[in-house]
This record gives structure tokens, sequence and C-alpha cells, in this order.
């Protein structure tokens, strides 16, 4: 974390196009040399409701969202329901300037749209500026639009006030416009840039107030992309030219991408009836040769247990990925949570073996979307990369370096029809596709339309051949050779480690976390370290196998341990005591569920007042502290 | 060259090349309308000349689920109902495979019903084989989708209050290319309709009535049977929908009085398959996508050379 710091905050109505600008200006920040992060905030409505989004911005690497903020630029809410049902839905037109107050920081800085919003509608809003120190600009952005003929371009004029007050150069957003909008729409807006920056350099002490943009430097070519956008292009990478699926917010991103992308590539997507279509096409697909995926969010993941089961049960290779949201059932749609942990982990009936990968940064999840289809395919086994509304939306950047590796097609132990007839064969020339003893216990496959190789696959057990089989010898060597090939997995990936290590080597106390709360806690390391503490951090991808060396190691290295995680039942905490089988006594959880992603001052302040006890008061801003065992 | 030098192969082929020496006598029970099914399609496969080799038979589960023990050729024995995404799926990734799909009426027109709207709707190059036989057999009698109103069972002890389901009507409205119906006492005309479902070009849905002499005793054997193709009786134009939802109708009608109609009920030669309508859309590729994944040339895309400049 950084004391010179920009947190832009753009809030106003759900279809307002509060996205796109913030996209293009964190863009723009990013090319100014800047790293950046965003935060989105929406509501699960097409149009209206309070939506934000917010843009961290530094010259030092940034993680996670900050702590509070310290620019808002507040706009009108187009689509705000009647002031008439006020009781109901509150005043949802001052919203964009009212619901974002108590995180702006003290000395930040206010630009509201003056043609929309009217703070006399906001209780006390004068006394809170003034104790609050805060600078506030009224300008009539709507009324500046409307003069150059388009409403909409209120955004446009309110990025333009946003230069002129941090300082930050035109030039960059300018050419940021010229990239992304229509020859059409692109002149006006320049206009209303300039005018609006000029204005507010003409009319108002843009010196008043200490919120100035950040300098710095990228030592290579960065990318802003999100964890969708990278995973989407991990299985690209991979050789992934089939996905089937079924639209649910968060999963809807990726294959939206992939929708978009894989027809350019020759490949092949198909949006179907459900989810459980969608798994079963999946598997279908890499039945017949082709290296496939599906995914969706919670509900719909749920549709796939018993195509994911019968993916592990006839080894065909396949990639589902799982977008959390807050659940159960319908949940809060657009809100993050990390409760799909133990459903991934323990859908679908019978001593199942699946592999499941949470990546914690965008990073990570170009990473692990790859490293899910080569351990897919290498060992015949469905792999869920699961992640959640805030690492598959969130934007960061990316060195471009990372992504410059070579494709892998590779389908991995699938033989040829030269290599086939040195298989095992029955005497009516039937392929043996499960063998029983075979390395790490992969048994090679054949393809539906190769000489030589034809079997069954069946969702029963089966015999050697693929017919149906209840013989109990044949059933404890197939269950132990499926069961082999996770210890195999297990032992692949701890050749190159997946998890993160953060702070120093040698630490008194342990942070561990999974998925996308990573790069949070690693921000909340640095601050603690700073303060004086001894901390060190353990961000967690492999759900199962479990990587419990490593865990092991890293809890008795250190004294304590606080497990941050967005559960209300504390599931990852469970899942380590699962696998070690002891450590209660040093685990304590730090949880979130209240639909928003942890600060890195909540996880600050939930470990000076739980682990440390230094009469900080309880963990704030809705998080919930569960003791270690038998404390 | 193909990696997939079974599709297209131009061979004689003998029936037995269909009987699997594992297990090549079923377990079905004697009197069973499911040895029908296996026997017509034993010679309609020869006489289209697809090979073993070349057919994936994706099956759900049922005692007709288990018609791929007992087919030699390559065979995925799915779940309950969900053959036919795992089939379609298969051919759009190989496109020369002959896929079918086979199941019966628990698992196409019950658990797996939204399924076989969806695909007759696509109208995938793929035949469906639904063993209609009135009633859930491998699970001792329950009523089923097409078990007729006021049909007793363990779990409807007071009849059914259901109207049975219209697989023909259905599969019409859904959209499918080619719909007929034949019987198990019919050998010669289920072999014929097999072997026109598997040379249409398009998503060839055939009802099957097969006889459940276990559990289903109250039910007809199907017989005797009157081919509406054949019969002075019936006149009707089967490339027309409307007379042949009139004519599905009647017939459906009809086998819960006691009448047995089976035949070709509606073709539609002219209507392009799905994977004729994606590849005309550009978004199927021309040549078999799983033949990439074996050409050593193909120079394959990533995401470094064609996606990032977006982002930057």
């Amino acid at each position: 974390m950084t004391d010179e710091e920009l947190i832009w905050r753009i809030s106003g109505g759900s279809g307002d196009g509060i996205a796109s600008t913030s996209q293009n200006f964190a863009k723009a920040l990013m090319r100014s040399g800047l790293n950046v992060f965003t935060h989105r905030h929406y509501p699960s409505r097409i149009r209206g409701g309070h939506t934000y989004t917010e843009i961290r911005a530094a010259a030092e690497p940034v993680k996670s969202r900050g702590d509070g903020y310290n620019f808002l630029l507040a706009l009108g809410d187009s689509f705000a329901r009647n002031p008439q049902e006020e009781a109901l839905y509150g005043n949802e037109e001052i919203k964009p300037l009212s619901e974002n107050l108590d995180e702006l920081r003290e000395g930040g800085v206010i630009v509201y749209d003056a043609g929309l919003l009217d703070t006399s509608e906001i209780p006390d809003f004068d006394e809170r500026a003034e104790e609050n120190g805060w600078h506030v600009y009224p300008l009539d952005l709507r009324g500046l639009a409307r003069e150059q003929g388009r409403e909409v371009m209120r955004n446009t004029a309110g990025v333009g006030a946003t230069c002129a007050l941090i300082g930050m150069e035109l030039s960059y957003v300018e050419e940021l416009m010229r990239d992304a909008m229509p020859e059409k729409i692109l002149d006006p807006n320049l206009e209303i840039l300039n005018i609006a920056y000029e204005q507010v350099i003409d009319e108002h002490d843009v010196d008043a107030h200490d919120v100035q943009i950040p300098t710095g430097e990228h030592e290579s070519d960065q990318l802003l992309m999100s964890g969708s956008d990278a995973i989407a292009y991990g299985a690209i990478d991979e050789g992934c030219r089939f996905i089937a699926g079924y639209p649910m917010t968060p999963w809807t991103e990726v294959f939206t991408i992939m929708s978009q992308n894989l027809p350019k590539l020759g490949g092949i997507s198909e949006q179907v009836e459900d989810e459980i279509a969608a798994a079963a096409l999946a598997v279908g697909a890499s039945h017949a040769g082709v290296k496939a995926m599906s995914g969706s969010s919670g509900g719909g993941f749920a549709l796939m247990s018993e195509p994911l089961g019968l993916a592990e049960m006839t080894e065909t290779p396949v990639v589902l990925l799982e977008a959390m949201r807050a659940g159960p059932s319908t949940g809060m749609p657009t809100k993050p949570e990390q409760s799909d942990l133990e459903h991934v982990l323990y859908t679908s009936q019978g001593d199942s073996q699946r592999v499941v990968l949470a990546p914690g940064t965008v990073e990570e999840a170009y990473e692990q979307s790859r490293l899910a289809f080569r351990i897919a395919y290498e060992y015949q086994i469905p792999v869920v990369l699961l992640y959640d509304q805030k690492l598959g939306g969130e934007l960061m950047n990316v060195p471009r370096d990372a992504f410059d590796r070579e494709p892998n097609p590779e389908l991995y132990h699938t033989l040829t029809e030269e290599e086939l007839p040195e298989q095992p064969h029955s005497a009516d020339g039937k392929f043996h596709r499960y063998q029983h003893d075979v390395e790490n216990g992969v048994s090679p496959r054949s393809l539906p339309g190769q000489q030589g190789g034809r079997y069954l696959a069946s969702g029963n057990e089966h015999d050697p051949t693929g017919h149906i089989s209840e013989s109990p010898d044949n059933r404890v060597a197939q269950i132990d050779r499926r069961a082999e090939k996770l210890a195999a997995i297990r032992a692949d990936l701890d050749t190159e480690s997946t998890q993160s290590h953060h702070g120093p080597e040698e630490a008194d106390y342990g942070i561990m976390t999974f998925g996308s709360q990573q790069g949070t806690v690693e921000e909340a390391v640095d601050v603690l370290n700073a303060a004086g503490h001894s901390v060190k951090s353990l961000g967690v991808s492999d759900m199962l196998p479990f990587p419990s060396e490593e865990v092991e190691a890293f809890i008795e290295s250190v004294d304590e341990v606080l497990v941050v995680e967005m559960t209300a039942s504390g599931q990852f905490r469970g899942l380590v005591q699962k696998n070690l089988g002891r450590h209660g006594e040093k685990l304590s959880s730090l949880l979130k569920y209240n639909g928003n992603p942890f600060e890195p001052a909540e996880i600050v302040d939930g470990f000076e007042a739980v682990i440390i006890e230094d009469g900080t008061d309880d963990p704030a801003h809705q998080t919930t502290f569960v003791p270690a065992a038998g404390d | 060259m193909s990696a997939f030098s079974a599709i297209n192969e131009e061979r004689e082929i003998d029936r037995d090349e269909y009987t699997p020496s594992v297990e090549p006598q079923p377990t079905w029970c004697p009197g069973c309308g499911d040895f029908s099914v296996l026997k017509a399609l034993k010679q309609a496969l020869p006489e289209v000349g697809r090979t073993p080799e070349e057919t994936l038979l994706c099956t759900g589960i049922g005692c007709s689920g288990k018609l791929n023990s007992y087919l030699d050729t390559y065979g995925f024995h799915t779940l309950h109902g969900r053959s036919l995404p795992v089939a379609r799926a298969a051919k759009l990734a190989n496109p020369g495979l002959e896929v079918i799909a086979a199941g019966g009426d628990g698992d196409g027109y019950g658990i797996g019903a939204g399924h076989f709207i969806h695909s007759a709707r696509e109208n995938h190059d793929m035949t469906y084989i639904v063993f209609n036989n009135e009633i859930f057999g491998l699970t001792k009698g329950q009523t089923s989708p097409t078990s007729p109103k006021g049909h007793k069972s363990k779990t409807q002890p007071s009849g059914s209050a259901k109207q049975p389901l219209k697989p023909l009507s259905l599969a019409l409205k859904a959209g499918a290319s080619y719909v007929a119906r034949t019987a198990a006492v019919n050998p010669n005309q289920a072999k014929e309709i097999l072997i026109e479902a598997i040379e249409h070009d398009g998503f060839a849905h055939v009802d099957f009535l097969t006889q459940c002499p276990t559990w289903n005793k109250d039910a007809r054997q199907y017989v005797p049977y009157i081919d509406v193709n054949d019969s002075d009786e019936y006149d009707f134009d089967r490339t027309d929908s409307v007379e042949a939802a009139q004519m599905m109708h009647e017939t459906e009608q009809a086998l819960h009085e006691g009448k047995v109609l089976t035949g070709r009920y509606y073709v539609d030669e002219d209507r392009p398959s799905y994977g004729q309508e994606k590849r005309a859309l550009g978004e199927m590729p021309e040549e078999p996508l799983a033949e990439r994944y074996w050409d050593d040339d193909y120079e394959w895309e990533r995401s470094y050379d064609l996606f990032l400049d977006k982002h930057a």
C-alpha cells in the first residue's frame, strides 16, 4: 500500500455508462505509467440502481481495492425509480452522492453533477463536508453535455473535470478516446472533455486539495485485463476450441469472450438449453477428441453435478468453470462470495475424483486456466477452475510478457491409429480403454472414428473394455487406479507450487486465504509489517488435491494463523483442518459475507484485534471473527 | 490424411461385426421389444454402409441404455436422459461420425425431455431412437410419461391422472425433420425406417414401440399394426407438416383405443442440418475440428498475437 495513490470512484445509475467510462479512464491511468486495480459494485438490474466503479492507481504495485477512496465523481441516475415511492427504495436520484459518502477519506474531493444532484437533499451534507475536510465541486455536467448536443456525454465532462482537478494531462484520455470511440461521437466527446477541463481550471481553485495523480513508469508493456479475460485466453492458448454454456452471472463473462473469439479460430461455441446439457456437451466434444470446456455459477453448476461425475467415471478430460457469487439459491447474483467452495469440492455422488484450482490474481487466472487444461488432458480427469465475481470482473494491469508463451494443443495419452494395434484388445477387437495397471493410473484412450479403437465409455462401473462390471476385483482395481491419478497430480503440482507466499520468510504470525482475496491479504501483510508486526501470508490455489505439505509447513512456522475468506461458515478453514487433521488450536477465522470483498484495512484491523489483541475494536464493517478451537 | 480412417471407409460389412464377444446375449427379458431394436440396427447399419468404428452410439439409462453393450460400435453409455447432449457435441466435434442416440420413454420424454425438444429444434444430423414401452422397466414397472391415463402402478396406485405425452406431435412441433414410429413386432418396417432415419440429413426421431412383457402386461403387444403409408385407409402427405400433424394426432389417440398405427409421418429433406446452419454462419469449421489436433502443420493461434492489443 502506498500514500501516493488516487482512488477515483465514479458513481451513477446502472445503464449510465459507468462501466465503459471507468474502463477507459483506468486504461488512461495505466498508460500514464501507473499500476491500476478496479472494483465494481452493481445491482442485479438492467437499468437504474446505484452503481459505482472504483479505480485505484499508484506508482507502486496495487493488488487490491484500497481502504476507502479519495475522489468521487457523482453522476446522476438516469433510471432512478419514481421519487413517489421513496419509502420503498429510498431516494434513488440522490444515491450516486449519498451512498458514497461514508467511505470517502478525509480531505477527499467530490465532483457532482449539479444539473442532476442537489446536496440539500442529503441530511447534514455541508456539516459532514466541513468535518471531513472534503473539497466539493458542484458542476453542471449535464448542462455542459446538453450544450454539446448529447446528454450522455456528461460522463466525459466528468472525466475532463477530474483531470483538471488531479493535474492529469488530457493527452492520455484523448488518445484512449480516439482508440475506443467511433468517429461519429469522437469529436463532440473530445470537445466536451476539453471544455470541462478548461472550465474547471478557469473557474475553480484546483490546488485547494491534496489529491493528485501519482507519477509512475512501467518497466514493460502493460495490459488492462480482468480474470475472465485471462481465463478465456488461457483456455484458447491450451487449444480449447469448444465451449458450451447457459448464461448466468458472473460466469457469462468468460462464456461471452469465448463465444466471440472461438468462431474466428475455427472453434465452436454452443449456447444450450440448460447447464446439464452444457456440461454434457463439453464431455461429448472431449470424448470425440476436441479440447472442451463449460462452466457456470453456483446454481447452474449444481446442475452440472451429474455430467461432472460422468466425466470422472468415464475419465473424459474436461474443464469446468465455477464463477462464485453470494448464495444460497439465487443469493445475490452480482455480489462476490467464496461460499461455493465445498459445493465444488464435494458435489456429485460416489467417491468422486476431480481437481479444483482457485487462482488468486489475474495473472494466476491465466496460468491456472492453462494448468487446468494441461492437468485435465494429461490425467483424463475433470478440472474445476473456481473463481468469483470479484476476480472475474475486476480489472488490473498485467505485463504483456506473461502471455508470450507457446500454444499447447496436446491431447496427451491419446493413441494414434498406428499405436492402437500395439495396445491390448479383446478377441473380437475391442480396445482395452480402461486397463488396470498403468503408470500414474492413466490408461491411454482412443477416439471414435479411429480404426481399431472401439470401446464403450460408461457411467456404470466397467471392466478394461468399458463393459459394465460388478466384479469385486475389477471394482477395487478401477477405483484404486482412478484414485492413483490424484496422487500423481499432487506430485506433479508440487514440482512448481501455485501457492502464493508473501511477506518475510520468518514471521511470528500467518494469514491464510484462497482465491480472489489473496491480493487484499498481501496488501494487509505489508501494512502490518510496516507497522512493526511480524506477519507473512499464504494464498492457496490448489483446493483439490490439497497441498498439505506446503500448508502444514506454513502453519508450523508461525505461532498463530488468521484464515481470511468470504464465507459465513469458514469453509476454507474447514478444508485445511480436514486435510491436515490438526492445528485447530492455531487457526482463527476472519469472515465476510455481506456481499462486498474485504478491504485491506479490515484484515489489518481484524488481525490486530484478534491475533495481537491490542485493544483494537472487534472487526468492523460487518466482518466476523471465529476464534481458534479451545480459545 | 485423416486421423480417423474408419470414417467413410468403403468396404463390405458383415452383420456379425456388430455383435460383441463380451456380452453377445442381451440380458433383456424373453419377449422384450428391445431385441427388435438391436436386430433392426444390426441390419440397417451394414445396409447404409457405416462400419462399427465410424459409428458412435450414445445411450441413456434404463433397459434401453444397455443397447450399446450388445452392439459393438464405439459407445457412450451416458446418464439418464442425457444421451442427446453428449451425442450432439460428438457430432459437432467430428461430423464424419455416424451418431445415433437411444434411450427409453422415461429417459427421452421425461427426464431428458428438454434435450429432446432442443435437439429436434436444432436439427442435428443424427438419429434418435426412443424405446417406447409406456413404462419404466429397469426400475420395475412405474408409470412413465407415455403411460395411458388411468394406468395403475406401484407409484400411481389409483391410476395416472395425467394425459400421456404425444412424442410424434412433440417432435414435429419442436422441429425434427424426420419423424417416424415403428414397432418391435414389425421388423421389416423397423429396419427400413432406421435406414431412412440414419440416411436422413437432420434430426430423425424414431418412436420405437417396444412391448414390455414383464412390467406392462396390460399393454398391447402392438399388434395388429397398420402401416399408415401402405394402408388405403389413410392418405396424407408426409412432406406437409399440417397433414403430418393431423396424422400424428390420430395415431396417438388411436394407440390408447387399441389401434396400433405406425409408419413415416414427417420428412423435410430441404431443411439444412444444424451443422450446415452453423457453417453457413461461419460458426463451425469446414474441416472436422477433431482432425485439427492431429494436423502437425496447423499453426495454433495464441492470445498473445490476436487479442492483447485491445487491452493495451
